[in-house]
């Protein structure tokens, strides 16, 4: 190909490509030109890969060593080499390992009843609507609102004393929880403000879903007989088998970030450690605690490298999960 | 994750955000599944489910415009009351919300710009031009997605300041710049959407690359640009985690300023409600205008996802 069609390489060319309009460039242009198609792909790409590289491959290689060291808030340029001493301090702290049952609790109890509603919700605006842009957009709004603001609003509607959903709740008797000090309402708030964040957004990616499924299957499926009911559970969700799975581990990957909401709960020092007994502490708020309010880095760095520990352990989990799903399917 | 049939939905999905294609309006109400009209029911779920998204906002806005013991009352406010004004303008003083607005249209604005011109140029790459180790590369960058930003902040922050940015916006700015989304967003929407045809033509009247990307690319992918500048500003407009940890309340972005109001000894919550009611209305009234790019937008990302 070079040899007949200068440069132009970057694409394939179809038969009778452009041979006969690169014979009127001269050596060192087609050279020039050669250099080029061969260079410009990787320019284009370049940025991408050297943000990656300076501020997430590089950092992340970083917190490995940070993790080996002890590296104070007060004077970040120094460091002292402490082998696996931060490792251990984390894994003897029982605060540790609340915050990982915290972490997994929460995100088991925003993740399922949320791609729940999701799926049906995005059944209901499968259907042929009215104003269907309308109720798409209106259920989105909740991602154009910011962590801060979502957990700020919620939090004034678990207040204990005075709180919307109290008073809601009192009129059928009920009333006085403490929202945010119970050991499972605190999580309930919690997993509230993620599941209202995201329902709407995951909604839409089954829809999208759903409509990529071919017309002819539900056309086959109902001449056979099937009910909505059986259309939906034999058609519609095999189908979504792949997109849900995706939805899962981002939401996975979501809830092991929860940060703002814990934070912001009860806000000031009850959320920086999550909660008066830690009942809604989450990974990340412990690695803030660490990091950021008592100044050690070197634990914050093992927390983090334990944060990853655990998610290619999900990421086993849910390749496990789907292989299963798979092979009951076939 | 890539196993989500991405080639198959491409067609109906990739155009959605053209405005500039009005033919392609009807394209969803032609979709599969769509055959059923929805009866009673499906409207009043949607009625619920729709109020439910809704109502946590219109409450932010009724608890901004009381004093803080009638929010804290019981029964609580339902509806508006008179002290709005009063509060946006305590919060505003408070909280040093002109200088986090400014400086979080600053840091959207930038991150935004830098996403849409690398992201391009990068889809393109991806998209349509063959070079050694394209597969793999892809695969990078769509692995790079499932790193959460927690596994890195520590050294970040000590990067930070050893370069003498904490505290300043490019800490902020910098690490976005250009996104794996982005990068994969723009590569499905011109897979699609750039013949090769067009860029064959402009080769053969000699146009270099960089003047192929000015002239034929940006043009095409204009559509899918406005989209991903949307997604992006929202994203970026409303990012918490790292901007709290690097910022502070000197110089902070909205969602650090308002943060910090709610962290302060004794917060005042009408207050704080107003800051929150500050800090949403830009984005809701970007929504209220470009709903339908934005949900066509997600939608279009989310199945190739």
């Amino acid at each position: 190909m070079a040899t007949t069609t200068p440069a132009r390489g970057a694409y394939t060319p179809p038969p009778g490509g452009t041979g006969t309009a690169s014979k009127r460039h001269s050596t060192w242009r087609s050279r020039l030109w050669r250099f080029d198609d061969k260079a410009s792909p990787y320019a284009y790409i370049a940025p991408f890969f050297l943000i990656f590289g300076a501020f997430g491959l590089y950092p992340l290689l970083y917190t490995g060593w940070i993790a080996l060291h002890r590296v104070e808030m007060t004077g970040l340029d120094q460091s002292e080499w402490v082998g696996f001493d931060n490792f251990a301090k984390i894994l003897q702290d029982s605060e540790f390992w609340t915050a990982v049952a915290n972490t997994f609790v929460i995100g088991v109890i925003s993740t399922v009843p949320q791609l729940l509603v999701a799926l049906g919700l995005a059944h209901l605006l499968n259907y042929k609507l009215r104003a269907s842009t309308f109720w798409r957009t209106v259920i989105l709004t909740p991602y154009a609102t910011s962590v801060a603001t979502a957990a700020l609003v919620f939090a004034l509607v678990f207040r204990a004393d005075g709180g919307l959903l109290n008073w809601v709740l009192h009129f059928f008797g009920a009333g006085n929880t403490d929202w945010g000090n119970g050991e499972w309402t605190s999580k309930i708030a919690i997993s509230v403000i993620v599941i209202w964040r995201w329902t709407g957004y995951n909604a839409l990616i089954y829809l999208a879903a759903m409509q990529a499924v071919p017309t002819d299957l539900y056309e086959a499926a109902s001449i056979d007989g099937a009910s909505r009911w059986q259309q939906f559970r034999k058609v519609t969700i095999p189908a979504l088998r792949p997109t849900i799975l995706f939805t899962i581990v981002i939401s996975t990957i979501g809830s092991m970030q929860l940060f703002g909401e814990p934070l912001l709960l009860q806000g000031g020092t009850l959320g920086s450690v999550g909660g008066s007994e830690h009942q809604y502490e989450t990974l990340s708020i412990y690695l803030f605690n660490y990091g950021w309010k008592l100044g050690h880095l070197g634990p914050a760095a093992a927390v983090a490298w334990a944060m990853l520990v655990l998610l290619l352990l999900i990421a086993l989990i849910n390749w496990i999960v789907g292989r299963i799903m798979r092979k009951s399917a076939a | 994750m890539t196993t989500t049939s991405p080639t198959k939905t491409v067609p109906d999905l990739a155009p959605a955000p053209l405005p500039a294609a009005p033919g392609k309006g009807g394209r969803f109400k032609i979709g599969a599944g769509q055959q059923l009209r929805g009866g009673p029911f499906t409207y009043i779920a949607l009625i619920v489910v729709g109020l439910g998204s809704v109502l946590p906002l219109y409450w932010t806005l009724v608890a901004a415009s009381h004093d803080q013991a009638r929010v804290l009352d019981s029964p609580p406010p339902l509806v508006p009351g008179g002290r709005l004004w009063h509060n946006l303008q305590a919060a505003w003083e408070q909280a040093n919300l002109a200088k986090a607005i400014v400086n979080t249209v600053i840091v959207a604005g930038c991150i935004t710009a830098a996403t849409l011109f690398f992201c391009t140029l990068a889809g393109y790459a991806f998209a349509k031009m063959r070079f050694r180790g394209r597969g793999a590369l892809m695969t990078a960058v769509i692995a790079t997605l499932t790193i959460p930003p927690q596994l890195s902040v520590v050294p970040l922050y000590m990067m930070m300041s050893d370069i003498g940015w904490n505290g300043k916006l490019e800490s902020v700015i910098f690490p976005t710049l250009v996104g794996a989304f982005g990068v994969f967003f723009m590569r499905q929407y011109l897979l699609e959407a750039l013949p090769y045809e067009l860029i064959e033509a402009a080769k053969v009247d000699g146009a270099s690359n960089i003047r192929i990307v000015w002239n034929v690319v940006l043009p095409a992918a204009r559509p899918a640009m406005m989209v991903l500048g949307m997604l992006t500003f929202v994203q970026a407009w409303n990012d918490f985690f790292w901007p709290f940890l690097a910022l502070d309340q000197e110089n902070p972005t909205i969602q650090v300023a308002l943060g910090q109001l709610s962290a302060s000894y004794t917060p005042d919550q009408s207050i704080v409600m107003a800051g929150a009611l500050i800090s949403t209305l830009p984005l809701l009234l970007v929504f209220v205008i470009f709903g339908k790019q934005i949900v066509g937008g997600i939608m279009a990302g989310a199945v190739k996802g």
